[in-house]
This record gives structure tokens, C-alpha cells and sequence, in this order.
């Protein structure tokens, strides 16, 4: 492995852009060095075998799909969302179903099912994004202080990271949603919360293995602050099991999201088109309609499954011992 | 060994206390007088100046949180403010039927979980660990409620084959000595009676049961890979060992680590997932309790519920480091 390992700055289409933890300074894109060796980066060899992989290829397509999805709901959407405009057609005992001016019919409120699932996949890459931005953030800053610093710091920080381990995500989300109210920044900042330890542990593992490698005892040697060798060497190495991570944790906070909607802790707002709260309203109607279950359970699976695949093909074509 | 379990045990005495405080500050943070969230809305102003008095809620934090602490300590998690029951009562009554459905979805996950990673692994590139790899991948997404429906809805309501709900036929007469209602009929010797709660409980296990099974066949698929390339592997068939043997004492038993680790840490996974698949197949444990207090914020619950599920969390992860010592020596000693 080269001894610098920036991401590009064009960066390969669809991976996700590492968010600098708070508390990284800038010069960590300054480095001079590393436009030198980009020819022969690591991520350089990534983007080569992950343009190779169908997984990767399939899995890009999905995400880049969703987030298209997600980012024109407006323009595709028939209708406008949750506007309950047909609900003199639906009674009790059935729901109308695939016509010319509703191309899966109706849900059991009587707004148009299709603006219902596009509106949905905007509410999920919202708060996916976000919370996995939280986590991201205060994890890595959290894993960084425990790989950087050792000793007590280290023993510290990761008590409180067992700690917060041992509440199930779910319950961790419970937990802050109780406080702060049901409400999308709650949401987002219970499904965040659930994934700082996950990103801490990471991180720290990552950048302890490397705090014993030549480099970095060639670059202390050679008299470099501590603080240099931590942000400019140590950390980039250290970043792609987070970012990884970040990935797979997308396709987490999807399916969180959902949970917590069925809980009866999701957007209190009944105008947000959500693919888990579309899920629960239709249980009632399963036996009759079970389309209106399965289209949003099944875009709630898809879109996971097209950041775990991505995600997975990502950590393979990072990991140079990892050879199919 | 008996040090080491000691260690372990000692290691969990910081975090259970730092969960306390985390708890302690969570009661306080929460909006309104802390008597007032205990004891629910329609407290009368005596109860909330009782229990101010008897938490002393009154008193500074640090002098409440000893208060807290001895609580804890004696076993009180306090009051339901919903169903006016204490707390520890309700989950001993319900927990048996929690454990006993988390326990079954272990079952399948490592009955089926072990066996299908390694075959992936055995067959690697073959067109089964193709189907086996996308198949687990497949189980991760699936929002566990969502199976759970599906599940019910194909195998209960329409083919009938399983029962939709509960844990047992309400019309058999069963005796119920521990609350686990499968161990009940075999102690009873009332057989029909623990078969019945057996089939009740075949299509929740497989609910909650497919996504540790899809990551337990990832990890062992992977880890027997990654074990079967090492050069201890090769030695071992260079020297002339008997496949089946290198199979079971270096292949298996090296790979067996990671998969070990990653049951243990499925703990949290299955007591989650339990909340949503008891409410789905209506069964009185402690999820469709835990259910039941999120709408109402029942906080006494809500508090003894986080507490309850970081102990058994933390316990299974001890016996799971435990394990490891027993299969990897060197754990012991580091």
C-alpha cells in the first residue's frame, strides 16, 4: 500500500465524500505529497476494480437511481404528495386499484400510491443522510481522539463507546426520541446516535493498527509533530473502513427509519410520504390489498440492498488482502 | 480461566455504572417534574409528593443519584406508570416469552447459519455460493416487521399451515411452571402442550431469526475462506493429515472465532427485533410491553426495559469471551 491514500478530487462517481470529523483541520486536502502519488493511491485501484465488479455496478445503480428519485420526487411524482384527493373512492373493505390515471392505484388514505412511494424515497435519503452524517461525525471525532491519543484517552472514550454498545440501537433511538419528542430531527439524531460507537470502534481500531506501522514511525523519527503524523498520515490511512462503513450505514438508517415509524416514533407530520409508516397503515388491509404492504417493503429493501452491495463492493476493492 | 472470567466480569462494573448515570441524566433530562414522569398525568399532588419525597427529587443530583443508585441496586426500577405494577414484576413475568423466542431465532440462525457459510465457502464461486451470498445479502435488507407480515400473511392466514398468533392454543389446559412454554410441557410431561407452543413459535423465530442468520452465514463464509488460505492450513495438508481432520481442527475451530463474536453481538440485534416480531405475532413479552409503553412514555418501563436488555447484553457478551477462551488459548493469557 502507497504511503498516502487521499480520495481524489474528482473522486469515483458515487462513493461517498469522506466528511472531515470535526476537528480536522483543512491542510488534511492541502497535503502537498499526495497529488504526486495519486497515480497509484489506493482509491486509484479501488475505482479500477469496483468499475469491474457487477456487484458494484448493480449496487451504484440502485443508489444513483434512489438518490435521482429521491432528488426529482417534484418532477416524477404525478400528484402531489399526501393529499388525500381521492378518498371518497376508498372504503372500508377495498382500495382502487392500477388505473390509466393511477398507475398502482390508490393507497388506503386515497392519495396517488405511486407520488406516495417517490415522496418516500425523498423522506428516507433525508434522514439516511443526515443521521449517518451524525454518526459519522461524532464516532470518527470520537476515534480519532482514542487512535491518536492512546493511553487513558484511549481507555476513556472507549468506555463510554461500551456503554452506548450495550443499548440496542433501536432502544438508544427510543430512548432520545422520548426526550426530545417524536420529530424528523429526533429521528435523525436517535438513528446517528445508534451508529457513533460503531464509527468510533472503527476508527480507533483502524488508526491503532497503523500507529505501530514503519511509516508512521519513520515520520515521528524524522521529527513531525504529533499532530501532523496523526492528521496527515495516520487518519487518511485509516479512513477507508468508515467510509465503508458510512455506506452500509445508509442501508441501516433506511430500515431504522422504518422501524421507528412502526414503533410510532416517526415524522408526526401525516403529509410526509414515509415508506415505513406506508407499511404500517396497510396492515390492516393485508389480506385484501397486500400491494400496498409490499411496494413500500420492497422499495425499503431495494434501496437498502443497493448500499449494502455498493458498500460491500467498496470495502473489497479497498482491502488489497481481499482477492475473489 | 477462573481469573479471566473474573476480569471480565470486573470490566463490567464501570460500564453498568456509567449506564446508570446515563440513565440518571436521561430521567432528569426529560421535560417536567421527574415525579410527575414517573408517576404518569393523572398523578393526585400527594403520590408526586410522596415519591418526591422517597426519591428526593428535593435533594441535590449527586445525593439523588445515590438515592437512584440503591434503588437499582435493591431491585427497584419503580412503577409502571401505565398499568400501576412494579416494573421488575412485569419483566420476570413476560421476559421467559421474550427469551424463549430470541432463543429459537439463535437456533435457526446458527442451526442453518454454520452449516450453509461453510458450504458457501467449501463450493466458493459455484453457483450455490453465488445463490447463498445473494440470499443473505438479501436478509440484512428486509426490514424485520415487514418479514414478519409476509411471513403470517402467506403461511397463517392464507395456507394456514401455523398458527397467526400467541404462544399457545388457548384451549389447551397446559400448566405453566417456569413461563418458557416450551420447557413447561416437557417438564409436565403435558407433550401436546409443548409441541403446540413449539409450532407457535416456528414462523416468529424465522422472522426474527433471518437477519442473524444472513450475517452468520456472511461471517462464516468468509472466515472459513480467509482460515483456509492461511499457511498452517496448508502445512497441515502438506504433512498428510486427513482432510476431514484438517477440516474440523485447524479450518473449523480457527473460523469458528469471528462467528462467535459475531452471535454474541447479535444479542442486541435479537432484543430489538423482538419488540417489533412479539407485536406483529401478538406475544405477551417483553417487546409488546415495551411497545405498549412507547406510546404511552411509560418511563419506569422505558428505564427498566434499557437497563434490562444492557445487563443481558453485557452477560451474553462474557459468556461469549468466555467461550472464546475456551476455543483460542491465547485470549486467556493477553
Amino acid at each position: 500500500m502507497s504511503g498516502v491514500s487521499l480520495p481524489p478530487a474528482g473522486g469515483p462517481p458515487g462513493a461517498p465524500e469522506a466528511d472531515p470529523p470535526p476537528g480536522t483541520p483543512a491542510e488534511l486536502a492541502l497535503e502537498p505529497e499526495a497529488a504526486d502519488e495519486r497515480g497509484t493511491s489506493l482509491w486509484r485501484g479501488a475505482w479500477r476494480r469496483l468499475r469491474r465488479d457487477p456487484a458494484a455496478i448493480a449496487g451504484a445503480v440502485v443508489v444513483a437511481a434512489f438518490v435521482l428519485v429521491a432528488v426529482l420526487a417534484p418532477l416524477i411524482a404525478p400528484y402531489e404528495p399526501a393529499g388525500a384527493q381521492w378518498a371518497n373512492e376508498v372504503t372500508p373493505s377495498s382500495v382502487p386499484g392500477p388505473s390509466d390515471d393511477h398507475l398502482l392505484g390508490l393507497d388506503s388514505f386515497g392519495s396517488d400510491l405511486l407520488t406516495q412511494l417517490v415522496y418516500g424515497a425523498r423522506q428516507s435519503l433525508v434522514i439516511g443522510v443526515v443521521s449517518t452524517v451524525i454518526g459519522l461525525g461524532f464516532g470518527a471525532a470520537l476515534g480519532l481522539l482514542a487512535g491518536a491519543f492512546g493511553g487513558w484517552v484511549d481507555v476513556a472514550v472507549m468506555r463510554v463507546v461500551d456503554i452506548m454498545l450495550s443499548i440496542p440501537s433501536l432502544l438508544l433511538a427510543v430512548s432520545i426520541a422520548a426526550v426530545v419528542g417524536p420529530s424528523p430531527t429526533a429521528l435523525m439524531i436517535a438513528i446517528g446516535a445508534a451508529q457513533v460507537p460503531i464509527f468510533a470502534r472503527l476508527l480507533r481500531g483502524s488508526m491503532l493498527g497503523q500507529r505501530s506501522s514503519d511509516y508512521v514511525l519513520a515520520a515521528s523519527s524524522l521529527g513531525l509533530r504529533r499532530r501532523s503524523v496523526v492528521m496527515s498520515h495516520m487518519l487518511p490511512n485509516s479512513l477507508s473502513p468508515v467510509i465503508v462503513q458510512g455506506t452500509l450505514t445508509l442501508a441501516t438508517a433506511i430500515i431504522e427509519v422504518a422501524a421507528l415509524s412502526y414503533l410510532g416514533l416517526g415524522d408526526p407530520n401525516p403529509t410526509v410520504a414515509e415508506w415505513g409508516r406506508m407499511l404500517v397503515r396497510a396492515q390492516d388491509r393485508l389480506a385484501t390489498d397486500p400491494h400496498l404492504a409490499v411496494l413500500p417493503g420492497v422499495c425499503i429493501a431495494v434501496s437498502a440492498l443497493g448500499f449494502t452491495l455498493f458498500g460491500e463492493a467498496l470495502r473489497e476493492s479497498l482491502d488489497p488482502t481481499f482477492r475473489r | 480461566m477462573l481469573r479471566f472470567v473474573v476480569r471480565r466480569l470486573a470490566l463490567l462494573v464501570p460500564v453498568l455504572l456509567g449506564l446508570s448515570v446515563l440513565l440518571f441524566a436521561w430521567l432528569r433530562a426529560l421535560p417536567g417534574d421527574p415525579a410527575r414522569t414517573l408517576l404518569g398525568e393523572r398523578a393526585t399532588p400527594a403520590a408526586v409528593e410522596r415519591i418526591t419525597q422517597a426519591y428526593g427529587f428535593d435533594r441535590p443530583l449527586p445525593a439523588q443519584y445515590v438515592t437512584y443508585l440503591g434503588n437499582l441496586l435493591t431491585g427497584d426500577l419503580g412503577t409502571s406508570s401505565r398499568t400501576g405494577e412494579p416494573v421488575v414484576d412485569s419483566f420476570l413475568l413476560r421476559f421467559p416469552a421474550t427469551i424463549e423466542l430470541a432463543l429459537a431465532a439463535l437456533l435457526v440462525a446458527v442451526v442453518l447459519g454454520i452449516p450453509l457459510g461453510y458450504l458457501a465457502a467449501r463450493r466458493h464461486g459455484s453457483a450455490l455460493d453465488t445463490f447463498l451470498v445473494g440470499g443473505s445479502l438479501l436478509g440484512t435488507v428486509v426490514p424485520v416487521f415487514f418479514l414478519a407480515y409476509l411471513l403470517k400473511l402467506v403461511f397463517a392466514v392464507q395456507l394456514g399451515w401455523l398458527p397467526t398468533a400467541g404462544r399457545q392454543d388457548p384451549r389447551i389446559d397446559a400448566t405453566h411452571v417456569t413461563n418458557f412454554f416450551v420447557l413447561d410441557g416437557l417438564l409436565t410431561r403435558e407433550w401436546d402442550a409443548s409441541f403446540d407452543a413449539l409450532v407457535h413459535l416456528v414462523l416468529p423465530a424465522i422472522a426474527l431469526g433471518t437477519i442473524p442468520l444472513a450475517i452468520i452465514v456472511r461471517i462464516t463464509r468468509a472466515s472459513v475462506l480467509e482460515v483456509t488460505g492461511q499457511d498452517y492450513v496448508r502445512t497441515a495438508e502438506a504433512k498428510g493429515l486427513a482432510r476431514s481432520l484438517v477440516r474440523r481442527r485447524h479450518v473449523l475451530r480457527n473460523a469458528m472465532l469471528p462467528v462467535l463474536t459475531t452471535v454474541g453481538l447479535q444479542t442486541g440485534l435479537l432484543l430489538s427485533g423482538a419488540v417489533l416480531t412479539e407485536t406483529v405475532f401478538a406475544i405477551n413479552g417483553i417487546g409488546s410491553y415495551l411497545f405498549d409503553s412507547i406510546s404511552t412514555l411509560d418511563y419506569p418501563v422505558l428505564q427498566g426495559f434499557i437497563l434490562f436488555i444492557a445487563l443481558v447484553y453485557a452477560l451474553v457478551n462474557l459468556v461469549v469471551d468466555v467461550g472464546y477462551g475456551v476455543v483460542d488459548p491465547r485470549v486467556r493469557v493477553s
